[in-house]
């Protein structure tokens, strides 16, 4: 069994921000990581960050992974970092199970959780579906940027969210020709500033359209999209088909939400945060005492509210058990600021609505 | 083969969307029902790809929105384990 003040699921920004204010006050922290690499998703995000400096905008999401490690080993006495460790489970004793590198179950038993597991991509349901060629945004950008391995030579992209349209463009980098982008919504998801670049750049983007069918024998080679009606039901004959060796879905995450649902967390179905996610109060703690959330694990949004997310759970995780941070009410303050901050404006409208379902105060 | 034949709702069992909508058109309208039947949702990715697919199918055919369809369970542990270590574990316990 190991003993911890806190354990933190996942080390992603979220879990790694947690891990440096919940150290910083005091608590001893277990941070717990599937992967053999601490970052989550920042260490394929090659493009600079919006946002204010405090969540290090116009810095590359990669160096931002390594500037968050930094700060992490500034207090490694408090800080236990557990790798290629998979959490199991919770149960009602809040013992919490795992299992590092396949080979060896464990059993924590932490004075308070908080969990920042992330999301996980959506995935569409049409014909041929399970095609090679067939990926997924997150694997397109691992292969790209983590392993520098090219995905194919043609792209369709499905969604013109941001993530769709920051890979499109990271694809044409890497001189990869993306066809087009789609999405089935009536408007772009996306930044404009983004969609604007890559619609300079030559690249059609169809809003209202779906993926009709993938076709190919043993990889992709062929896709057909059509167009949607106001109902969101395909139009006969408005198909367009395209010869690609890729189809790159990005259509969404969900939050990955196991750990809080068996934890007894109570949970509502959000679709502003894009699933389901657990009811909490203003220092991010679910409904199950001393269980804590942080990141899109509690609703999806972005990198930079993850990590302020992260900073503000690991300071009320600590206080909740008795570590106080001396600038705890500043601390606090500033955080609560700098997410009102960032979900402020007409691009946080939805956030805020989806937010001010799930808080209890 | 039919479109519905070729989609994969779960990609961890091989699932497809016909067997699914074939389900649910003979009155399973539980998603805990329907991952006992086909074993959607209890592979190694635990419902993480299929989840939303099987809930939007359930919401189409009953009429109800997403948020009022009743998820599957989800218990421990989320990956599968060796019953093997969990053995070793125990006797270290004790």
């Amino acid at each position: 069994m190991i003993n911890t003040d806190i354990a933190i699921v996942g080390g992603g920004p979220a879990g790694l921000c947690a891990a440096i204010s919940a150290a910083e006050s005091g608590a001893k922290v277990t941070l717990i990581e599937r992967n053999d690499e601490l970052g989550g998703q920042l260490v394929k995000q090659t493009h600079m960050f919006f946002g204010s400096e405090k969540q290090y905008a116009s810095t590359r999401g990669i160096d931002i992974s390594d500037i968050l490690l930094e700060k992490l080993e500034g207090h490694k006495e408090n800080v236990t970092i557990m790798k290629n460790t998979t959490v199991l489970g919770r149960y009602e004793d809040g013992v919490i199970t795992g299992m590092i590198d396949e080979n060896k179950y464990l059993k924590f038993n932490p004075e308070a959780l908080i969990v920042a597991t992330g999301a996980t991509e959506k995935f569409l349901g049409f014909p041929n579906n399970d095609l090679p060629g067939i990926y997924g945004a997150g694997a397109v950008q691992t292969l790209m940027n983590v392993y520098g391995v090219k995905p194919g030579d043609k792209v369709l992209m499905v969604g013109a969210g941001n993530i769709g349209l920051i890979v499109s463009y990271q694809l044409m980098q890497a001189g990869v020709k993306v066809e087009a982008i789609i999405d089935a919504a009536p408007n772009i998801g996306g930044y404009l500033v983004h969609a604007s670049k890559i619609r300079r750049m030559g690249v059609p983007i169809y809003t209202g359209h779906t993926v009709k069918e993938a076709i190919g024998s043993d990889h992709l080679e062929k896709a057909v999209i059509w167009q949607l009606d106001d109902k969101w039901q395909p139009i006969e004959g408005s198909e367009k088909e395209y010869d690609v060796d890729v189809m790159c879905v990005s259509v969404g995450l969900s939050p990955l939400n196991e750990l809080l649902v068996m934890a007894g967390c109570e949970m509502e179905y959000v679709p502003e945060l894009s699933g389901n996610v657990p009811l909490r109060n203003e220092d991010y703690e679910t409904t199950v005492e001393n269980i804590f959330v942080a990141g899109d694990s509690c609703g999806v949004e972005e990198a930079s509210s993850a990590m302020v997310e992260g900073y503000l759970a690991g300071l009320t995780a600590a206080a909740k058990i008795g570590k106080i941070h001396p600038q705890y009410e500043e601390k606090k303050a500033d955080y609560i600021k700098q997410l009102d901050d960032l979900r402020s404006g007409p691009v946080g409208k939805h956030i805020r609505s989806g937010i001010d379902k799930i808080v209890r105060r | 083969m039919s479109k519905e034949e070729n989609t994969i709702v779960c990609r961890c069992s091989d699932v497809t969307l016909k067997e699914l909508r074939d389900l649910i058109a003979e009155g399973y309208t539980d998603y805990n029902e329907i991952k006992r039947i086909t074993r959607i949702g209890m592979g190694p990715c635990q419902g993480k790809t299929c989840t939303q697919i099987v809930l939007r199918e359930l919401s189409q055919a009953t009429g109800k929105p997403v948020s009022e369809i009743k998820n599957q369970n989800n218990r421990p542990p989320v990956v599968g384990v060796k019953l093997k270590l969990i053995a070793e574990e125990a006797k270290e316990d004790e």
